[in-house]
């Protein structure tokens, strides 16, 4: 079985951000660059099936040149090789151009089962493995806790608002994960030393034959009018609790009338 | 008057706040017609409820492929309806799945797409909150139709009664869209609490907690407010309460009237859930801790102390 999984280079969600540029992009520039937390969930989760079935594995990005430093921490975890496809044309690309690059760089690569994160910390737009189904005609099973593999077929059980349901497709799919699918592996010292050797493939548009005017800013069907920073809460009242708290807590909500 | 498209987010057989949300915001840019797509009788109870809020008609597409797969068979019958209507917008819930069916829609029409909305002007400028709710972002649409999925919670519904006139939709679904099928689907127990993304209420525990059995403090209180229960990432990591009611980054998003954080210290991914809160009140022993940055009423303290006698002062008042 050959595995690809998506992974997204952002910047980390536990330090500071911002958006930068006449298109108000996500500023990448800052050093504070990590794997896209739910997608070590991917990675571990295609690993599992690795340990399993034998599978190969291939990590596919699409990000900026630094997006290899992230790919090769990611290749410590065990999976066989990666795919990068960095070409300035994508920046500021929406989540369709996104999908289109994706695509195209799918196209290249032999695959029966496609894992991706369920969400991006960046973009957060959750849609990706959707739009991939739709212009690779395969499955989207999305927000998966549990995956299983079986005789020409796969089994997906996610939770919802509701409760939670089981899915099941055939053929070719793309699964998303959540975060509470499993413990992503610590890379080993071994693991580490074995990612350096390991093939990285790295691809520009051109090599993928896409047009680069149909993806990137120039390819967006949405545009960033304005962007600010929201402005801070003001501070509130704070007081230590001397014996009194709670009393001083019901006597706040009692003059906010929520009691 | 322009007719602008909601989908309907419904749940057994009662329609989400949001949606009635939605059919409020709707109507800055023309006039709302409510989209039920489901099994059959899904839209017969929810009628009502629609044509209140404003819906002037409510295409009904029913059939049982629309329920027993997954998502897809919905973007193809509301893609043939967009084409159909050239609606000046279609909104969606910033849920699971209405955030897919939009995603499909967009490769479909080759139309823009916008996520988490919060607001919208009659220009169809979107208010967005990026990167945790930490940056403000106004953008549009500039290709096609736009695609708008709301954020939950974000105006407070208002009603303008309308006719909710039924239109039947043809639905021929394509073995294309049948790839993935739900074989099973379970309902969880339904609490008598709220729902945590619409309550008015919540009051959340996290680590400070310490324990599953400790939470009965957390709930004791919520239910004296009215509120659902919440939970920081470290309370639902360590199985003090169920995964569903986490609320943050990778959890729910809430935007209450009144939002109580106990043991809670308020990392970035948890306030990337709660920020918008109207009033935020916090417990918490560590006087530095970050939670305290954004509370209008703050205790530094234990919460085993604060929150019992908290308890008892609200049943007095009773
Ligand atoms: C990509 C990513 C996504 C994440 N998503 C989420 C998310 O969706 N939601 C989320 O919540 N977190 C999320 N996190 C985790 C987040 O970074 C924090 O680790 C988490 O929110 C901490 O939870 P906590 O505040 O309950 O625990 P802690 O940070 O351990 O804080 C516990 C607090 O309780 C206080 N306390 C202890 N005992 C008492 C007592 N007796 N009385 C009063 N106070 C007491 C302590 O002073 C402390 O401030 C995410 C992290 C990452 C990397
Ligand atoms: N530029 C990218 N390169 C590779 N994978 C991506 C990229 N963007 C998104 N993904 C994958 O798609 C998932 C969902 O992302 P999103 O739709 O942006 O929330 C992520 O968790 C990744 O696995």
């Amino acid at each position: 079985m050959n595995i690809v999984v998506l992974v997204k280079q952002v910047p980390d969600s536990g330090a500071e951000r911002s958006l930068a540029g006449d298109g108000w992009s996500v500023d990448r520039s800052g050093g504070t660059n990590v794997i896209n937390e739910m997608d070590e969930y991917a990675i571990e989760e295609a690993l599992r099936l690795k340990d399993e079935t034998g599978a190969q594995v291939t990590l596919l990005t699409v990000g900026p040149d630094h997006a290899v430093d992230s790919i090769r921490k990611a290749l410590s975890m065990g999976p066989d090789a990666a795919v990068h496809v960095s070409d300035e044309a994508v920046a500021g690309s929406d989540a369709l151009g996104t999908a289109k690059v994706i695509a195209a760089a799918l196209g290249t690569l032999e695959y029966d089962l496609i894992l991706s994160g369920a969400e991006s910390t960046d973009g957060g737009v959750q849609v990706l493995p959707h739009l991939l189904a739709e212009l690779l005609d395969i499955a989207a099973l999305t927000g998966a806790r549990k995956v299983t593999v079986e005789d020409g077929g796969l089994l997906v059980e996610r939770q919802t608002e509701d409760g939670y349901e089981v899915l099941r497709a055939s053929g070719k799919a793309i699964v998303s994960v959540w975060d509470t699918i499993n413990t992503p592996r610590y890379p080993s010292l071994k693991g580490i030393m074995a990612a350096k050797r390991k093939p990285v493939t790295t691809l520009t548009l051109a090599d993928l034959g896409v047009d680069a005017a149909t993806v990137g800013r120039s390819g967006a069907a949405t545009t960033v009018l304005s962007a600010e920073p929201r402005p801070a809460r003001g501070a509130g009242v704070k007081v230590a609790d001397n014996g009194d708290g709670g009393d001083q807590l019901v006597a706040y909500l009692t003059a906010e009338k929520f009691v | 008057m322009a007719e602008v498209l909601v989908v309907v987010d419904a749940s057994g057989g009662t329609v989400r706040k949001v949606t009635l949300e939605m059919l409020t915001m709707a109507r800055a840019l023309g006039e709302p017609s409510a989209v039920v797509l489901g099994a059959p009788g899904t839209a017969a109870p929810l009628t009502a409820a629609l044509g209140e809020y404003g819906a002037a008609k409510v295409y009904v597409a029913e059939h049982d492929d629309l329920d027993g797969f997954l998502v897809a068979p919905k973007a193809e019958v509301l893609a043939a309806l967009v084409a159909e209507k050239s609606p000046a917008a279609v909104l969606l819930s910033s849920g699971q799945e209405g955030k897919e069916i939009a995603g499909r829609l967009a490769v479909k029409l080759g139309n823009g797409l916008l996520t988490d909305v919060s607001a919208l002007d009659a220009d169809g400028t979107a208010t967005q909150s990026v990167f945790a709710g930490s940056w403000v972002v106004k953008s549009k649409v500039t290709t096609g139709v736009p695609l708008v999925t709301v954020r939950p919670n974000s105006l407070t519904p208002e009603a303008a009664p309308a006719a909710a006139e039924q239109v039947g939709v043809e639905v021929a679904v394509s073995d294309k869209a049948k790839k993935v099928a739900v074989v099973e689907r379970v309902t969880a127990q339904k609490s008598a609490r709220p729902e945590l993304t619409e309550a008015s209420v919540v009051v959340s525990g996290g680590r400070g907690v310490g324990s599953a059995e400790n939470f009965a403090l957390v709930e004791e209180l919520a239910d004296l407010l009215g509120g659902a229960v919440g939970a920081s990432r470290a309370a639902t990591d360590g199985g003090f309460y169920p995964h569903k009611y986490q609320v943050g980054q990778t959890g729910s998003t809430v935007s209450p009237q009144l939002y109580i954080a106990l043991g809670i210290s308020g990392a970035i991914q948890h306030r990337a859930g709660m920020q918008t809160a109207k009033r935020i009140v916090a417990v918490n022993k560590d006087d530095e801790a970050p939670i305290f940055d954004l509370a209008d009423f703050g205790v530094v303290g234990d919460l085993f102390k604060v929150v019992p006698q908290a308890v008892e002062g609200i049943k007095n008042r009773r």
